[in-house]
């Protein structure tokens, strides 16, 4: 390791071996209008100057509370109210305001997970950055504040950053925002930086350079970082030691390699088997040694069971393509200035089969064209040039009747468990309502396929008087597959059906549907930005970029044997891809 | 890497102290909750809403019933021997000028004025969200002639435009009145629908019902406008207690309601003379009027946080 030049700013030096941050039985808890609801409840973690700590957890868990805790960046209904924070010795819950606002960006840099909406979209970058720098720097000429700014903005991996200083944050993409904040993050040379989701909102090769670039940059100025994920991979990967957060609690923490190759508590257990970057690895080696695990990772079993589903389909596949998609095209005309349009190839020239009772992935990053594919073939747009045959049957400029039954036959599901699903709506009414719009059947009938849909996808009879916003996002997904399914289709077009969801209730999600398609002999056009759940459902892969399809096969010959460089890079970018886990 | 650093042990939480739950079980023990019964909870536990609505069953009641408040006439056997009278027993609140009673007049003026409100506000309502709807659901040309006539209407101050319609109006009752308030106060309804329809027609579950083959129209009544509806409600409870001061203001300024008919407006207006000698006389019937513009602006504030989608994200 190259300990370099930089001094940290406090001159205090303090023993190696004693923590920099210690946080003993923290608790946190909301004000709600139902009294006070416990967050975090009773978090013990330490961490070593230098060192790199990731805590992992789902949504809900308390892994970002307890990260806001340290700095008191909680909302104004949240408190701690019991525990300490130790940082240096020093007990950061004891603080004023004034001595925190001296601890925040000086000693602890924060980098907040969306770059989308952290930067002031009416301030330039240059301003952004010169301001966090006066902030912690004291008093300083404004041309030397003014190099600084430069100089951070270079560290932070930004090219001609001089030239960047007067542009606003919406000329710069995603990857370059979070660089930015990254600089932020670091510019005072903090010796703790909590870097909260850093790279959710990223695409995977896009992450990686991030990532990569902050590990260098914290290891040459000996900044300690504190990762907050849900990615078990990318804390593997990144981090040294691991704190795994469930429900307010740590249910297990030491060092990383150690809890993945042999994670003891139950939940961990449940976390390893269920994350597909990693048990994308077990199906291939499944394959072939039959033995595995069964005891407490039902996910485990479920693996067996998805190959030989695969296996199953591979011997039974039909000849004759269901959807056939040839050569098609999608032109967007954006208006720039006055009457002058510029063109938009969002889809170019794509072509690709799908048999009846198969998967097939349609995996890119953001801007590839992947979803507006399923636009078209879902006929929610229409094609600028090219076929799409459904059944021997070509579908563009299908109407009235036609088209109605169309979409009898090809069902979506989208993304958003949260906005795919009308909140007036309860879970009953929202199942029925294809039924109700294709006039199937009388009300009892109705009422009793909806009954054997919720049976489907697990939800009990109950549910039906609920309300999405009474649902999680899992419990809402099955939902809104119930509802896909209402009219027996033979497609689902899977828009990032389970891109929003928790590692786990992914898991669940995607047995779900593999089960339907076994059941229902179902096909599915399967679209997600995410390689390792591809591995885990597909039969056949067609990688995107920038509107065009650089390489399709099946999924074997995909992941064992890419072709292409992009998605080779895009393989090497999955977080813990070449992770060594055991189970 | 450095082997020098820290490492710290392997710890495990007892299984006691964290039980794991079955993953992502639905929770059947609590009560379903839409959207309107989550406002009713909201509503329920705020003072300001039940203040607000035992006023205005008040004030419906007495508009409903003057009888049972008062036996006095309000507008016969006025004696001039009363005019300007303090109170006095059966007259609580003294006499006009004209020697009637003053709280029979407050309680039979109640009724003119309730009726020009709750007429104005459901023929704003009604309009402006069939037309806003319209409007923002389908666009294109029928929304851009909607808007401008709408614009052109908005452009004029509602009772600048009303005094103008009434002193041409051969007739002036209530209905009339309620009538020349709204052609000058749909657009704002309109609009306010119109932008609320325009964000919930680009949301993912109209998508969603489009991908169903849900049919259009049904999607705008079943989907869209359910889930627009509620700035429409706020805003027509709020507007309901300046339709009511809209009223008054016309009546005083004597192109509202003919002097035969009782209002609240009318009464201030014929207290102007003797406001020096005998303040009461306009004092009563303009607490009347403020209390129920202000039960109405009370109730609309307790509605608007109620069905505030952030605070109800906050619940």
């Amino acid at each position: 390791m190259s300990q370099t030049v930089i001094e940290p700013v406090s001159t205090a030096v303090r023993d190696e071996n004693s923590p920099l941050l210690e946080i003993r039985d923290l608790e946190v808890g909301f004000q709600t209008q139902h009294g006070v609801v416990p967050a975090v409840r009773g978090v013990n973690l330490t961490l070593y100057p230098g060192q790199t700590l990731a805590i992992v957890g789902e949504s809900g868990s308390g892994k970002t509370t307890t990260a806001q805790a340290i700095i008191n960046l909680l909302a104004n209904t949240g408190t701690v109210t019991a525990g300490q924070i130790l940082f240096e010795g020093r007990d950061l819950t004891t603080l004023k305001p004034k001595e925190m606002q001296d601890v925040r960006g000086r000693l602890i840099g924060y980098v907040p997970q969306d770059p989308m909406s952290n930067l002031n979209p009416v301030w330039n970058i240059g301003f952004q950055v010169e301001e966090a720098i006066r902030a912690n720097g004291g008093a300083m000429s404004r041309k030397a504040a003014k190099l600084r700014t430069i100089e951070v903005l270079k560290e932070a991996g930004l090219s001609d950053a001089e030239d960047r200083l007067k542009q606003f944050p919406h000329q710069f993409s995603g990857g370059m925002r979070q660089r930015v904040l990254i600089g932020i993050g670091l510019s005072a040379r903090p010796k703790l930086l909590i870097a909260d989701e850093p790279t959710s909102a990223l695409d995977v090769t896009v992450q990686r350079q991030i990532l990569d670039h902050l590990a260098t940059l914290t290891r040459d100025y000996g900044t300690s970082v504190l990762f907050i994920t849900h990615d078990l991979g990318l804390a593997a990967e990144r981090a040294e030691q691991l704190v795994v957060m469930y429900k307010g609690k740590v249910v297990e923490s030491g060092p990383s390699q150690e809890i993945l190759a042999n994670p003891q508590h139950p939940y961990t257990q449940r976390l390893v088997a269920a994350a597909p970057s990693l048990a994308s690895r077990r199906i291939q080696s499944a394959k072939h040694s039959v033995a595995v695990d069964t005891d407490v990772s039902a996910a485990g079993a479920n693996d067996q069971v998805l190959v030989n589903r695969a296996i199953e389909r591979e011997q039974a596949a039909p000849a004759k393509d269901l959807i056939s998609v040839q050569g098609i095209s999608k032109m967007y005309r954006i208006r720039t200035k006055g009457f002058k349009y510029n063109e938009l190839l969002a889809v170019n020239d794509v072509s690709f089969g799908i048999k009846k009772g198969t998967t097939t992935a349609l995996v890119g990053e953001s801007g590839s064209g992947k979803s507006t594919v399923a636009k078209l073939i879902l006929q929610l747009e229409s094609i600028t040039s090219g076929q799409i045959e459904f059944d021997g049957q070509d579908v563009a400029g299908l109407k009235g009747a036609d088209l109605l039954k169309f979409r009898r036959r090809v069902q979506p599901v989208f993304q958003d468990p949260y906005g795919s699903l009308d909140p007036q709506y309860n879970v009953g009414n929202t199942i029925a309502e294809p039924l109700l719009a294709h006039k199937v059947g009388t009300a009892k009938e109705r009422q009793a396929r909806v009954r054997e849909l919720l049976d489907q996808v697990s939800l009990p009879w109950a549910s039906r008087h609920r309300y999405p916003s009474e649902l999680s996002g899992g419990q809402r997904q099955r939902i809104a597959i119930a509802r896909a399914l209402a009219l027996k289709p033979d497609v689902l077009v899977l828009d990032e059906a389970v891109s929003a969801l928790d590692v786990l209730v992914q898991g669940q999600v995607l047995n779900l549907l593999t089960e339907l398609q076994t059941e229902l002999d179902l096909t599915y056009l399967f679209i997600t930005h995410d390689l390792a759940v591809v591995r885990l459902v597909a039969d056949n892969v067609c990688v995107m970029q920038q509107g065009r399809i650089v390489e399709a096969a099946t999924t074997d010959e995909v992941f064992d044997n890419p072709r292409q460089s992009y998605t080779q890079e895009l393989l090497a970018a999955i977080p813990g891809g070449n992770f060594e886990f055991g189970r | 890497m450095p082997s020098n650093r820290q490492t710290q042990p392997h710890f495990v939480a007892a299984l006691e102290d964290t039980p794991i739950a079955a993953i992502d079980r639905l929770d059947e023990t609590e009560k379903a909750r839409s959207t309107w019964a989550d406002a009713w909870e909201s509503l329920r536990g705020k003072p300001s809403f039940w203040i607000a609505s035992a006023l205005i069953l008040l004030i419906v009641i007495v508009a409903l019933f003057p009888g049972i408040f008062t036996q006095v006439p309000p507008d016969q056997n006025c004696l001039l021997a009363n005019s300007n009278k303090g109170p006095e027993e059966g007259h609580l609140l003294g006499f006009t000028r004209q020697g009637c009673d003053v709280y029979s007049r407050m309680i039979h003026g109640t009724q003119a004025s309730v009726t020009v409100g709750l007429l104005a506000t459901m023929i704003v309502t009604l309009f402006g969200l069939v037309v806003g709807a319209l409007a923002g659901y389908y666009g294109g040309f029928f929304d851009a002639i909607v808007s401008r006539i709408g614009d052109i209407f908005f452009a004029v101050p509602t009772v600048l435009g009303a005094i103008v319609l009434m002193s041409v109006l051969p007739e002036r009752t209530p209905v009339t009145i309620a009538l020349v308030l709204s052609i000058f106060a749909w657009p704002q309804i309109a609009r306010i629908m119109r932008g609320s329809v325009l964000s919930a027609r680009n949301s993912d579950y109209v998508t969603a019902s489009i991908a169903l083959g849900v049919s259009k129209f049904r999607i705008l009544v079943r989907h869209v406008v359910p889930n627009a509806i509620a700035p429409v409600i706020v805003i027509a409870t709020v507007s309901l207690g300046t339709f009511i001061v809209a009223e008054a203001t016309l009546s005083f300024l004597g192109i509202g309601l003919p002097p035969q008919i009782m209002s609240w407006g009318n009464d201030i207006n014929s207290a102007q003379s003797s406001i020096r000698t005998n303040p009461q006389v306009l004092i009563y019937p303009a607490i009347a009027l403020s209390l129920t513009v202000l039960a109405f602006l009370m109730l609309g504030d307790a509605v608007r946080d109620a069905l505030d989608p952030e605070s109800r994200a906050r619940r």
